[in-house]
């Protein structure tokens, strides 16, 4: 099982270390160094690192390293899907996950740490039983602890006691004045689209993600007008899946709080709405060492939505010194040092397309670049879930008072591309 | 106020300032200070001179301040052991605390604490814990006992945990039945054959009502311990997947490899044609595909592991190739995964897409991205006979590029297009040469040598351009030294009169100035040919070479069965078997497939994909010998999948035509057309042009091991070598056959022994013979009764007929066999000793053996040399009849003793042999005279393994 973790920051320094047995060195993250200087990028560090005794099984999250020794055969998803979860863990405590706030609490990332492994066995990983154990730092006690100069305990003095009830994602005793659950339909557009537009492949990945503050132990029940739509599903453990299977809805005792009721995938063969259109022309001349570049973007299949936040960013060839362009729409940036131009268009309307235009000038002398740099687009667009998933109705039982619900839907652009 | 205050105090005397408030009487500063110890600790700085100072702060009924020591304590008890005894008996009041989460978090933390003399006082504690009423603490307790093991594994058994730990999977808390299963699952792997998780119904039953319950990481580890399970039979298999498939709906990714491991292992056992097989098939998609959308990491092990499962069944995801398209800005480890993956799903239906993919790849960035995508465009031409047009024309469009590292990958895999479609794309030549002089990398200049030498003769300048090469010879890799020199020496035997100073120079080269034994070899063997036999250099050089196979870098079948039961593990990803490199299990056993245990019928239904993959399968593998084994595959067999290639037997050189036109008389019902036309055909079948069909050549050696059953003695006098290997394990997915043949009682008889070196159970053996010089053919079916088990070996004895299909055979005694299993069919060659045909009643009278002789034309005898045979003519003629070699007549001259014999072949034809004996010689003279000669040179071999046996 998973025996130590080290976190590692951008610059190579190791900043925490936790084991689980016995202590391993230290110096094994020598081997994850080693990987990441052949990598390069931090993007592209193996996420298993092989070693003489060890495993190192790597993750990258907000400019940290999460890297665990591994020794005997373990699932590496099993270990890549835990450290996901400290990342999440650190996110949720403290409000981002960085080297600054796990450093500003490392007694408590210490304790988490403790608490979520034991010997290499997860132990606790659902933020309501983690919090119930160990109080996330709030505003108002470190207040009171800079007041009274003494800190107060934050740690609960009770037994998790979901960890062992039927379920084990919610709380027992759970009050509110205001009853409310809140859905929200999110769904992104991952697709690739060749340099006449013509759509290589398209999908889309959608979550429903849930806000729910309701008293006692509700039963709900959610339902979709096209639940046939979705072509694969996977859910929060409080879903009934005997009841999916049967009759596609969802029904469930809720986690108290926020939580991902389920994601969804939907594939190619719905064939997915594409939003935006790319007018796209990159040139780099042979001699003169420049080219040009002119980009238009336009609305689509929106559904009668605006097309909001568009942004298009290119990764420039390396000799791409600098770019001398108009944007009749927006605002663009280059940056020479990593090359990437960022186009920031903001709302899409018919009436005037945006259009971004002008020449680029390239290290003089080397030769013409080889690739054909791709464009990565972002958008959003409020209130439609482009796949055409529509919630039909929300039932309560078990309860007697009536929530407020709601159901909010947006898209936007996942790993959305167009070559050029 | 935050924690980061604990790092600043970094100034001298640090620990003694800690020492102080340590002790201090105020609670709070108590807790603030082991903050700061514990803060210190995580960045690896040596608090341990704190020890005593913190087990102090231990006994506390402050549940955070505990938790700190004891935080502090399993970091540093290892370096202080003496002064960790001192907690000891905090631990064990603890344990007996009313809280069931203190009892909880002391015997947690006592594991933790890796000291010998703490363990000792745990095992009453634990004892207790372990059937404490609470479920919090069994659970607790469970993980104890696996901690507890990896300090001192004999305590452990010695004190009996495991068998508890054992009962908790019965526990009514399906918590505490996935933490027991999880320790127990790690207790085994270091005890391989210790049967710690005997799995029955009743137990499966319990983890599957389990699974359901209990927490995203106990699913893992029941799912993983289910899949060691192998069920009954296809009922309960079916029910188990039944209960699993709601898994592949789990968020966390783990369960749902897990889960995909235990549907591919017991899907093996459902019968194809079920409903539910086919349904499980179509569910096991989606969540692969959704997998695939994970982060980049998760990508990375789902790839690897979809790598696996698209060889085992290529159906689930044959319509999900664009999941596998790659994006720019994803991590090159998954790019490279993606692109190994497209080139397995690709077939005819989707092959423009892949295509035009491909060559979108190959002008990106990333150099080592874009050379597999050029090699993969290589690869689909060669996998995909209708793209292979499409493919040469992209590769030609990239060579145009000029981009450097591009042009040398489209030329080292336009020289497999060759290789596979001869006579077809040859027209490119032309292009490539024009950039000869771009190519710097060994493997791309090997590759252009060889184009230019094989196509010499299409090349105006082949010579030049060959010559260009030399001149740097010894500075060039031994790859392209050695092409260089075949190169050389297939231009010269094409061109000989301009090339011959090139060749002389590329031979003294080789063979005078280098240091390699493989080029001084090679050049030493072509010199000697050109030398001594310019005819035969040209047919072993320029000999027909055997076409590749379309797929390249698959996993051998028996490696990918066993990985297929390590879905979602370290070894799935390395693609190694877990024995192979995993340092904690030590000697692992190795997992396989159930096999299925349905009878004949549905083993015998052909898979879908199998049979659809049959249909686009060029069976050009075999192509000269395509209607040969046609026949062979005439039995009803399952047919040969795509992704094996099959063995390309050697058969297909074999020089078909030395033997001429004599033998088809030879094979003649009727001996009495002999005669004739046997002059002209060259007696001796030593082949020169293409090399023999070959026997394994284990041979010897092992043979020898085999030499008890199918023994000399056994027969009357007849006989029979040992047996030898015919078909290795490692051709035949693990089923090993060597064999003899045999003698008895006029019967020919082959004894074979079947040896089962796979990891599953072998059954449904069937054998069949191709035609043959003298009509062999299997007088029964292949008696194997019973299932072979790994590691079990059969001897069969299998009575042959002589009333088979006759067609001449290369060399004469060749036979050619196949043999089918429930895996597959396997081919293999042999030789029979031709003494194996020679009748009983082959006695000739003298008369008609003197009048015969005499009618014989001389040209038809043959004589041999038998070498340091030190038998008396009597005892050698003893000998001989035992094998039936009947002496007609002896006459003795002098000191020479001359015996006259006679041999009937079982199709009639006779042979008549004279042997002398000189007393005190050792050489026997052996004189062969037959109607059809090509049988003396085994009449021969026959009597030199005879009298030297």
């Amino acid at each position: 099982m998973i025996h130590s973790l080290f976190l590692i920051n951008y610059a190579g320094d190791i900043f925490l270390e936790k084991h689980w047995k016995s202590v391993i060195s230290r110096s094994v993250c020598d081997y994850f160094f080693e990987a990441q200087e052949k990598a390069g990028e931090p993007d592209n560090v193996p996420p298993v690192i092989r070693t003489p005794h060890h495993y190192l099984i790597n993750i990258f999250r907000e400019k940290i390293f999460f890297v665990s020794v591994i020794q005997t055969e373990v699932p590496p998803l099993f270990v890549i899907e835990f450290l996901h979860r400290v990342a999440e863990m650190f996110q949720d405590y403290f409000g981002e996950c960085s080297e600054a706030a796990i450093k500003d609490n490392v007694v408590i990332v210490y304790e988490l740490l403790e608490e979520m492994l034991d010997n290499g066995f997860p132990l606790a990983t659902e933020s309501n039983i983690l919090k119930e154990l160990i109080k996330p730092p709030t505003i108002l006690r470190s207040m009171v602890n800079t007041i009274t100069g003494r800190g107060s305990s934050n740690l609960g003095e009770t037994l998790p006691t979901g960890q062992l009830s039927s379920v084990p994602w919610r709380r027992v005793g759970v009050k509110y004045t205001n009853n409310e659950a809140y859905f929200d339909v999110v769904e992104e557009i991952d697709a690739i689209l060749d340099k006449s537009g013509t759509t290589v492949f398209a999908e889309i990945q959608g979550v429903v993600d849930a806000c729910v503050k309701l008293t006692g132990m509700p039963d709900l029940t959610l339902s979709f007008m096209n639940p046939r739509l979705l072509d694969d599903v996977s859910f929060h453990p409080c879903v009934r899946f005997k009841r999916w299977e049967s009759e596609k809805v969802l029904s469930f005792i809720p986690p108290d709080g926020n939580f991902r009721l389920m994601s969804y995938h939907v594939n190619a063969q719905n064939l997915v709405a594409i939003p935006v259109y790319v007018k796209q022309n990159i040139n780099f001349f042979d001699s003169g060492s420049s080219g040009r570049l002119d980009i238009t973007v336009g609305p689509k299949q929106t559904m009668g939505k605006t097309v909001e936040n568009v942004i298009v960013t290119i990764h420039m060839p390396k000799v791409v010194l600098s770019a001398n362009l108009t944007a009749t729409q927006g605002t663009y940036t280059y940056d020479p040092v990593t090359k990437i131009l960022v186009w920031d268009i903001g709302k899409l309307t018919q009436q005037k397309l945006p259009n971004l235009k002008g020449s680029l000038s390239l290290q003089s002398g080397a030769p013409k670049p080889e690739e054909n740099p791709s464009l990565n687009i972002d958008l959003k667009i409020q209130q439609l879930a482009i796949s055409g998933l529509k919630v039909n109705r929300l039932d309560m039982y078990g309860e007697k008072y009536k929530p407020f619900k709601g159901v909010k839907y947006v898209t936007k652009a996942g790993k959305f591309q167009v070559r050029t | 106020m935050t924690d980061s205050k604990y790092f600043t105090t970094t100034k001298k005397g640090e620990i003694f300032e800690l020492k102080a408030e340590l002790n201090s009487d105020k609670k709070e500063k108590k807790k603030e200070a082991v903050k700061k110890v514990i803060a210190s600790m995580t960045v690896g700085k040596d608090v341990s001179a704190l020890f005593p100072d913190v087990v102090n702060c231990m006994q506390t009924d402050n549940l955070e301040l505990k938790k700190l020591v004891y935080l502090y304590l399993m970091n540093y008890a290892k370096s202080q052991p003496d002064m960790a005894i001192m907690a000891v008996n905090t631990f064990v009041k603890d344990c007996e605390d009313p809280n069931p989460l203190i009892r909880a978090l002391a015997v947690r933390t006592m594991g933790c604490i890796r000291v010998d003399k703490i363990t000792e006082y745990l095992c009453e504690p634990l004892r207790k814990c372990l059937k404490d009423e609470d479920p919090y603490v069994r659970k607790t307790a469970a993980v104890c006992v696996a901690k507890l093991h990896d300090i001192n594994a004999q305590l452990v058994e010695d004190q009996g945990f495991l068998d508890t730990l054992k009962d908790l999977i019965s526990d009514s808390n399906p918590m505490v039945v996935a933490n027991a299963v999880a320790a127990l699952s790690e207790i085994a792997e270091s005890h391989p054959n210790s049967n710690l998780l005997d799995l029955n119904p009743q137990t499966i039953n319990k983890l599957l009502t389990a699974l359901n319950e209990c927490t995203e990481w106990g699913q893992i580890f029941i799912l993983d311990c289910l899949a060691n399970y192998t069920p009954r039979d296809d009922r309960e298999s079916q029910s188990i997947c039944e209960r699993v498939t709601p898994r592949l709906s789990h968020a966390n990714s783990a369960v749902v490899l897990s889960a995909v491991k235990v549907l591919m292992k017991f899907m093996e056992m459902l019968p194809k044609d079920l409903d539910y097989y086919g349904t499980l098939l179509k569910k096991l998609a989606p969540p692969l595909v959704t997998l695939l959308s994970a982060e980049p990491e998760l990508q990375y092990v789902a790839l690897r592991n979809i790598n696996l499962i698209v060889q085992k069944r290529p159906e689930i995801l044959k319509h999900e190739m664009k999941v596998f398209f790659v994006k720019y800005n994803d991590p090159i480890y998954v790019k490279l995964e993606k692109l190994d993956i497209m080139i397995r799903l690709a077939s005819q239906a989707n092959i423009a897409q892949v295509l035009a993919e491909l060559k979108e790849y190959a002008t990106e960035v990333d150099v080592d991205f874009v050379r597999k995508a050029v090699r993969a465009i290589g690869r689909c031409a060669i996998k995909v006979e209708q793209s292979a047009e499409r493919c040469v024309s992209t590769l030609l469009d990239l060579i145009q590029t000029k981009v450097n590292y591009v042009v040398q990958e489209a030329i080292v895999v336009i020289k497999d297009i060759f290789r596979k479609y001869p006579n077809k794309y040859e027209s490119v030549i032309a292009t490539l040469c024009e950039n000869l002089d771009s190519l710097d990398e060994p493997e791309a200049r090997a590759a252009m040598i060889w184009i230019v030498g094989e196509y010499a003769e299409r090349i105006d300048n082949a010579d030049e351009l060959l010559e260009s090469f030399l001149e740097g010879f010894h500075d060039e890799s031994t790859q392209v030294q050695l092409q260089l020199l075949t190169a050389i020496v297939k231009l010269f035997l094409k061109k000989p009169t301009e090339t011959q100073e090139l060749v002389q120079q590329v031979l003294s080269l080789a063979t005078q100035d280098s240091d390699n034994p493989d080029l001084r070899d090679r050049g030493y063997i072509y010199w000697r040919l050109l030398s001594t036999d310019p005819v035969a250099a040209k047919e072993v050089v320029l000999a027909e070479k055997p076409l590749i196979s379309e797929e390249t870098d698959l996993i051998e079948p028996t490696l990918l069965d066993e990985l297929i039961c390590h879905i979602g593990t370290l070894a799935s990803v390395y693609h190694k078997p877990p024995s192979a490199f995993v340092e904690g299990s030590r000697g692992v056993q190795h997992k396989r497939l159930p096999a299925r245990t349905g009878s004949g019928e549905s083993a015998e239904s052909p898979d879908v994909g199998q049979s659809v993959s049959v249909s686009e399968a060029p069976p050009a593998v075999i192509p000269s010998q395509g209607d040969l084994l046609g026949d062979l595959l005439n039995l009803d067999l399952a047919p040969p999948t795509t992704n094996v290639p099959v063995v390309p037997s050697s058969m297909q050189m074999g020089a078909m035509d030395l033997l001429g036109g004599g033998l088809d008389s030879l094979m003649g019902d009727d001996s009495e057309t002999l005669g004739g036309d046997l002059g002209g055909s060259p007696a001796m079948g030593v082949a020169v042009g293409g090399a023999p069909v070959t026997m394994p050549a284990v041979g010897g050696g092992l043979g020898d091991l085999f030499d008890l059953g199918g023994g000399v003695g056994m027969t009357s006098g007849f006989y029979s070598p040992p047996k030898t290997v015919w078909l290795p394990a490692m051709k035949a997915k693990g089923l090993e056959i060597s064999g003899t043949f045999v003698r008895r009682g006029g019967v020919i008889n082959v004894d074979l022994s079947l040896t089962n070196k796979a990891m599953s159970v072998m059954t449904d053996f069937a054998i069949q013979f191709n035609k043959n010089s003298f009509g062999l053919s299997p007088a029964g079916p292949l008696q194997v009764l019973t299932p072979l088990s790994p590691n079990q070996t059969v001897e069969v004895s299998l009575p042959l007929g002589t009333t088979g299909p006759v067609m001449k055979m290369e060399p004469l005694n060749n036979l050619q066999v196949a043999v089918k299993n429930n895996i597959d069919v396997f081919y293999f060659s042999c030789h029979y000793p031709i003494s194996l045909l020679f009748v009983e009643d082959g006695k000739m009278d003298r008369q008609v053996f003197l009048a015969t002789w005499k009618d014989i034309p001389s040209e038809n005898e043959a004589q041999f040399q038998i070498k340091d045979c030190h038998l008396s003519s009597d005892a050698a003629s003893n000998k001989l009849q035992g094998s039936n070699i009947f002496t007609v007549a002896k006459r003795t001259v002098e000191v020479q003793d001359m015996l006259y014999q006679s041999i009937k072949l079982t199709n009639g034809i006779w042979v008549l042999a004279e042997l002398r004996i000189q007393t005190g010689n050792p050489s026997y003279t052996l004189s062969v005279k037959c109607r059809a000669p090509e049988v003396a040179q085994f009449v021969y071999q026959s009597y030199e393994l005879i009298l030297k046996n």
